[in-house]
């Protein structure tokens, strides 16, 4: 097998919860040697988030933590004892690459932000990054993920018309902030390798997000408009939205162009409303959308929202199941691309992980461990990275951390 | 200082779905040249204009993607076009291209073909659901995507269909993973002397984002509904509150315990609500308590009292207070709040670009990437339509102005 891009290269990763952790995945997923460093005593949240493995209850036993952290190490240390900073140190000085999703000041009191670690590993790349940034009045309030969805402005921009905002799922944000964060990681290890400097990198997960939806703030600098809860529909599609299949079911349909619209017209075998002057045109159906909606409601209860993906796909109409978590999990296209990964954990066996979403021709990702047991690689991050041994080691392995 | 990606060109062909991914490349230095059709691109008529101008150099979402890059035109479908676009590629390090899959290699333009041309060249593909599979030629806009990741199901209220957000998001995420992938490549280059060929599935960049939904199905099975204000899949079967009203609109509060208490915490909210008089017996289990093992009753008794501390107070008092408190309780922010808000200010993140043809500057959205190696730039406005042809076309390749002339009256460029 290839080499991988990142083989050698050394990650200190102090993250937890989402936004971090996948930055250093997909690090691990490239070849990178991740040191996550954990606690006992402070685990992270999805330590301690189900599901669980046959439902008990325990850090190594959650199959969302496992999911989202193959291929790193764990190093338990307790860094409120001097032994366990002293290590902690010690991986600041043996990695290339430093990542860190805690409050900002933190690792500052531990003496192990970027200005203390520069001091003795001067070309040490670390990227921070936070809820909303190091600098700025708010920099040093703690956040969670979905409360940043609602800072960012997700929240206003789902919804129903005439309706109060709904809650976009999940902490949007999280998923955002890697798009940034391992670009900018992997331009400051190219630009070492060119310069031999090192930098640290300030990544804020609000501003992160709100790149996101900046087409949504322009219209507010520029137009003084602010347009939140519309549903589905879509200035530049009709119909455009989620339809009702059989048994409850939905399938997404976005028809751009008259020519898509007689297609779809022609495929579901309703001839006669592709020559009604009411929808024919986009500016038609755009005016007469609820109507337009309803029909084509009526029409896709009927069948399955596979018939209707695969008929209209057919008929060049973009169109597509609105799929749970068990039709994901069977989707044959997530298949044919091995999404999924069947990892054997230490402790749970059989355990999913998802791969990297792009397929690089020469240096694929690849999942080569299981995510690890809390602490699992404790002596081994001691004694082969750090070269620990003797007493020191001994102190380390029974310290409670 | 020079920026991190000084003298790495981009050649971008995509659309609306891929251009983020160019500009995160441009927003670190490097030379991103967006290769758009003769005539403009046409996802510069998509959206919203400059004060609703349907003019293609008026396109909002293309002035948010597109900033910091030059544009040329160029007929790639046209013999000469392709020739041109050769010249290019041996000057180049990176294409990106977003067109259906199966499209580029129509055109004799397959990675091979590239590659024979500049063996370091690395090239980007972004598609709905990658160049490989069953569904590989499927069309797809942002909302069936969404829907074929299963994060859609999971958006909105019960009482509704799946909503998505507004905004399409999910070439967004594809063109993050498009810009991480190719970043990747282009270290791998530093070592290895070779380009490669990046193959991006959007469908496959949003899977992770039903964050817990699908170790829920495999492990319990348990299929995650969509469940709008209320967060689901902490405990069994509990509906949490996330979204409450104050007096002034909506403030987004979570319970969390345990662990996570000190952090963002519920702790501080036991004395605020004591202090109000409005405490109930369920205190004692909001200091220290295991979402796993409550009962929806349970819960919505712990829920009440604090429904009428949020209904006393506005939004901006219940996050001053909160903040004060240690409690993380946070406005839903409409865009003018997001843009007003002080936190972002402080950062100088806004930045007013000067749009000469329209004779006014535009705020928008500053860089997120802030690097000690990096000086933090002045971003440049997307360019106009063919604007930098006459510096490609002539002032790299060497073109005369005749041949630009008979270019430009082909339509070639």
């Amino acid at each position: 097998m290839s080499k991988l891009p990142l083989e050698g290269v050394k990650v200190l990763d102090f993250t937890w919860v989402i936004a971090g952790p996948l930055i250093t995945k997909c690090l691990a997923d490239y070849g990178a040697t991740v040191v996550r460093v954990e606690s006992m005593a402070r685990p992270c949240f999805l330590r301690v988030s189900g599901p669980f493995k046959d439902r008990v209850v325990g850090p190594d036993n959650t199959t969302y933590f496992a999911y989202f952290n193959p291929n790193k190490y764990s190093a338990s240390l307790n860094l409120k004892k001097p032994v366990g900073l002293r290590t902690a140190r010690k991986l600041a000085d043996w990695a290339d690459i430093i990542v860190d999703n805690y409050v900002p000041g933190k690792l500052a009191k531990l003496g192990l932000d970027y200005e203390s670690v520069k001091k003795t590993n001067p070309d040490i790349i670390m990227l921070s990054t936070s809820g909303q940034g190091q600098s700025g009045p708010m920099a040093g309030i703690p956040m969670t993920g979905m409360i940043l969805v609602a800072l960012t402005g997700f929240m206003f921009f789902s919804g129903w018309p005439g309706e109060e905002s709904t809650q976009p799922f999940g902490p949007v944000n999280d998923f955002i902030t890697p798009s940034f964060g391992v670009p900018a990681i992997l331009a400051a290890l190219r630009h070492r390798k060119l310069t031999g400097e090192g930098q640290s990198i300030d990544l804020s997960q609000l501003e992160a997000g709100i790149q996101f939806l900046a087409p949504g703030i322009l219209d507010y600098t520029v137009n003084d408009r602010q347009i939140g809860n519309v549903g589905n529909s879509s200035p530049d599609a009709a119909p455009h939205g989620v339809y009702p299949c059989a048994d409850n079911r939905w399938c997404a349909i976005a028809v751009f162009s008259d020519n898509e619209w007689k297609s779809l017209c022609t495929a579901l075998e309703h001839t006669e409303a592709a020559d009604d002057p009411l929808f024919s045109t986009f500016p038609g159906r755009k005016r007469n959308e609820d109507e337009l909606n309803k029909m084509v409601g009526q029409w896709t209860i009927r069948h399955t929202p596979e018939y209707i993906m695969l008929t209209l796909q057919r008929a060049g109409v973009q169109a597509g199941v609105v799929k749970n978590s068990r039709d994901v999990c069977e989707d044959p296209q997530l298949k044919a691309r091995n999404h999924f990964w069947n990892m054997n954990h230490p402790v749970m066996e059989d355990c999913i992980c998802f791969g990297e979403p792009s397929i690089l021709s020469e240096t694929p990702a690849r999942l080569l461990r299981p995510s690890p047991c809390l602490g699992e690689h404790t002596e081994f991050v001691a004694t082969e990275f750090l070269n620990m041994s003797g007493q020191e080691l001994i102190e380390l392995l029974s310290d409670e951390s | 200082m020079n920026s991190l990606l000084d003298g790495i060109r981009v050649l971008d062909l995509t659309d609306d779905r891929g251009f983020l991914c160019g500009r995160i490349l441009a927003e670190m230095g490097a030379d991103v040249i967006k290769v758009e059709k003769p005539g403009g691109d046409p996802a510069r008529n998509i959206g919203s204009f400059y004060h609703d101008e349907n003019d293609p150099e008026k396109n909002l979402n293309w002035f948010a993607y597109n900033l910091n890059k030059r544009g040329i035109t160029l007929d790639i479908a046209s013999n000469d076009g392709w020739t041109i676009f050769l010249k290019l590629i041996k000057k180049s390090d990176i294409v990106i291209e977003s067109f259906p899959a199966g499209y580029i290699q129509q055109l004799g333009l397959d990675y091979v073909v590239l590659k024979a041309m500049n063996p370091r060249i690395i090239m980007t593909s972004i598609t709905p659901f990658g160049q490989t599979g069953p569904y590989r030629d499927f069309a797809a806009s942002d909302i069936v995507v969404q829907a074929m990741s299963g994060y859609l199901h999971l958006c909105g209220d019960p009482g509704h269909p799946p909503v998505r957000i507004s905004i399409p998001q999910a070439y967004l995420h594809a063109c993050g993973e498009a810009a991480i992938a190719t970043m990747m490549a282009l270290y791998h280059r530093e070592s290895s002397g070779e380009g490669q060929y990046v193959d991006v599935s959007a469908q496959q960049s949003i899977v992770r984002n039903t964050v817990n939904a699908v170790p829920l199905w495999l492990t319990y099975g348990e299929i995650l509904e969509r469940s709008g204000a209320f967060r689901v899949g902490l405990g069994k079967n509990l509906r949490a509150r996330q979204t409450w009203a104050c007096k002034d609109g909506f403030v987004n509060f979570l319970f969390v315990g345990g662990i996570l208490a000190s952090v963002a915490g519920s702790s501080g909210l036991t004395d605020w609500l004591e202090e109000e008089g409005i405490s109930t017996d369920y205190k004692n289990r909001l200091k220290d308590f295991d979402i796993s093992k409550f009962t929806q009753e349970e819960w919505e008794q712990m829920e009440a009292p604090v429904v009428k501390l949020f209904m006393k107070y506005t939004k901006q008092e219940l996050f001053d207070e909160g903040n004060k408190r240690r409690v993380s309780i946070c406005p839903v922010h409409s865009p003018e709040e997001v843009v007003n808000y002080p936190q972002l200010e402080a950062r100088g993140f806004w930045t007013e670009i000067r749009h000469e043809e329209l004779g006014a500057a535009i705020k928008y959205p500053g860089s997120c990437i802030r690097s000690t190696a990096m000086p933090a730039g002045q971003l440049r406005r997307a360019p106009l339509i063919g604007e930098h042809n006459v510096d490609v076309y002539h002032g790299e390749l060497g073109l005369s102005e005749d041949e630009i002339a008979r270019l430009k009256q082909l339509k070639i460029i």
